[in-house]
């Protein structure tokens, strides 16, 4: 089999982009999880990110306003899906879904007036220095600068959750819930401030689809890309730094797919396309046997005079 | 078994009470695969059924259902728009025909017209463009603006017309550049605007730097406008993305046949047909070339545009030979309906094979 014709730098420059939504959903979902909420409706809050920052950046011109719109956006949608769950205590996997649904249809009815418009392009982001490496340079320090933010973002996530009180006690809110709450912590405002960060991350990984990965607004566009950040949350065990390398992986098999085909080589399609898949289920099989993966208070409901 | 009769029935009843209501107005359905607001093969097909509105006025109703997932869900909405009381349905995806067939059986006095497929019924036509005429002329133009002499076709399912769009393509770009190599990515979608500006991207980076889509988004011209390359209008003229990335189109017109077979409906003088128009009837159009064309390479395409529509130049004539080397067709001779209709290899000099 004659690879040659791949360039593995070009192939990794194209998986960071095609990557970068589902990144950016899954760190937001994992800040959910962690503390103890289960947020089915990331497709929903994409899309919604997707259309706002597809809006935003139109009307003012600017990409970074657009970013911005898209994150206030969806973090706006997802405080929806709080105030239900945490306020009026409903089940948070049938209000999930039901912001997802929500999210589809009320971003095709914003989106009337955007279909077939040009979004303003967004600005390659060089690092100084670093992007004059040969090889390497112009390959993974060339991006735009949402691919470095959702970079820093995991690693963000990452030390607040280990080195810091406030992921010490996001962590605990999501282990046990009354034990948080005995302890004087505030479950409902942490629980409300953590999905709202997660419909952040989700904005903006729609924004990143309309603005950058295709770029135009078309209704229904995310095409089940919340849903693959999901399986990601599961696939990298609540750690941060697996959510880089499944959302790598994710993107790194559809790009390889698609550029094994134009290099001309026959592998089938199909199998191509359901590794990931299978991947995601041989980790859940193998985590399963240890309890310690998911945050315990996961989707229960908390109120505090139970 | 029982329930199934009396749900019949019920159906039956239903059908009837539908067709009664409708004798005053024609009620005309569409479905749809993609949105409205695709921006290419969907959203030409509803502004022909605007066309037909403004058409016929008050005396005919549309009604359309878009992103009608191709299976067993269209057959669910074929069959409530057959019971809601349509006259006549316009199923516009190849992956409606089984589904098309299975109900149009089901509701013998409500007409079917289905677009793209090869099933006929006695209440089924079949209506498509030749659109490999017109991929003779973005083919033509590819192989001419190809700097790296690779161009790229973004394919949707491995069925005949994208087969015979990428033949036509292929063979006439060959005529403009002898050098020019075809890269082919199979998406095995018709709408999914990430994974079509990927499969473009994953092009570029083959070296690719004109591309030929065959899926229903503007997703490869947007992709090509932010990173450089050539593209085409697909379905619809698009163009917005004009003078460059879009140098030329091929778009449909679906107005005047929708048109016709809703008067026919009305007549009463419906049968069923297999129609399959080219540029000569209007129902496929060359778009524009922009100046980003050399004038005179512009000169050849627009020549070879009357010249298909007079019938004097057949996109598919010899010689051609398959890609395993084999004589198709003889020198001067043209590929007749039968074998086009079904096309289901590639031609000479086209690398790699058709999936299953």
């Amino acid at each position: 089999m004659d690879l040659s014709a791949i360039n593995p730098l070009i192939l990794i420059a194209a998986l960071m982009v095609a990557s970068t939504p589902i990144l950016l959903g899954a760190i937001g979902e994992l800040v959910v999880e962690k503390a103890g909420v289960l947020n089915l409706g990331v497709e929903g809050m994409m899309i919604i990110g997707a259309i706002a920052g597809f809006a935003v950046a139109t009307e003012t011109g600017s990409p970074f306003w657009g970013f911005i719109g898209a994150a206030f956006g969806a973090a706006f949608l997802s405080l929806i899906f709080a105030f239900l769950t945490q306020i009026l205590l409903a089940n948070q996997v049938a209000t999930g879904l039901a912001l997802t649904l929500f999210g589809l249809g009320l971003s095709s009815l914003l989106g009337q007036g955007y279909v077939g418009l040009k979004a303003p392009i967004t600005p390659k982001f060089e690092i100084p220095l670093l992007s004059d490496i040969p090889l390497i340079g112009p390959v993974l320090f060339q991006h735009d600068a949402m691919v470095y933010f959702s970079i820093a973002l995991i690693a963000g996530v990452w030390a607040v959750l280990k080195y810091t009180r406030a992921g010490l006690i996001l962590r605990a809110v999501g282990e046990n819930h009354d034990a948080a709450h005995a302890l004087g912590y505030k479950v409902v405002r942490v629980r409300f401030m953590a999905i709202a960060f997660g419909g952040a991350c989700a904005g903006l990984g729609g924004a990143y689809l309309s603005l950058v990965r295709v770029p135009q607004w078309t209704e229904g566009m995310t095409a089940g890309a919340g849903w693959i950040a999901l399986a990601i949350v599961v696939f990298a065990s609540w750690r941060p730094w697996r959510i880089l390398l499944g959302a790598y992986l994710f993107g790194g098999v559809t790009v390889l797919q698609l550029n094994l085909q134009a290099a001309g080589l026959a592998i089938p399609v199909e199998l191509l396309s359901m590794s990931p898949y299978v991947i995601t289920i041989l980790v859940l099989v193998i985590i399963s046997r240890s309890t310690q993966a998911a945050p315990a208070a996961l989707g229960r409901i908390f109120h505090a005079s139970r | 078994m029982k329930l199934k009769l009396i749900l019949a029935g019920a159906a039956l009843a239903l059908g009837m009470v539908g067709a009664a209501f409708a004798q005053d107005k024609t009620k005309v359905g569409f479905v749809y695969v993609g949105p409205i607001g695709d921006g290419g093969w969907t959203y030409y097909h509803d502004v022909a059924r605007l066309e037909v509105e403004k058409h016929f006025g008050g005396a005919v109703e549309t009604t359309f259902i878009e992103n009608v997932p191709e299976g067993a869900d269209a057959e669910r909405v074929l069959t409530q728009m057959a019971l809601s009381g349509h006259d006549l349905i316009f199923t516009t995806s190849f992956g409606y025909m089984d589904p098309t067939i299975n109900v149009a059986a089901k509701f013998p006095n409500v007409k079917f017209e289905h677009a793209t497929g090869y099933k006929t019924a006695p209440n089924v036509s079949t209506y498509s463009g030749r659109f490999y005429e017109g991929r003779a002329i973005t083919g033509f133009l590819a192989g001419h603006m190809t700097k790296t002499n690779k161009i790229g076709y973004i394919g949707s399912f491995p069925i005949p017309e994208v087969v015979r769009g990428i033949n036509s393509s292929f063979l006439h770009a060959k005529k403009a550049n002898p050098d020019v190599e075809m890269k082919i990515v199979w998406v095995y979608t018709w709408f999914d605007p990430a994974k079509e500006g990927d499969a473009t991207q994953a092009l570029l980076d083959q070296g690719v730097d004109v591309i030929l889509a065959h899926t229903d988004s503007t997703a490869p011209l947007s992709k090509l406008e932010a990173s450089g390359g050539y593209g085409f209008g697909q379905a619809a003229d698009m163009p917005q993305f004009g003078p460059s990335p879009r140098i030329s189109s091929i778009f449909d017109d679906w107005g005047p046949y929708y048109i016709e077979r809703t008067q026919a409906v009305i007549d009463g003088t419906w049968e069923t047909v297999s129609t399959w128009n080219g540029i000569e009837s209007g129902m496929v159009g060359v778009g524009e070339i922009t100046d980003v064309v050399p004038a005179d390479v512009k000169a050849i395409a627009e020549q070879m545009i009357v010249d298909i529509r007079s019938g004097a130049y057949h996109p598919f004539t010899g010689p051609i030979n398959k890609q395993d080397g084999s004589v198709w067709l003889a020198d001067g001779e043209v590929a007749d309906d039968g074998i086009l209709c079904c096309m289901a290899f590639y031609i000479e000099g086209i690398e790699g094979d058709i999936p299953n």
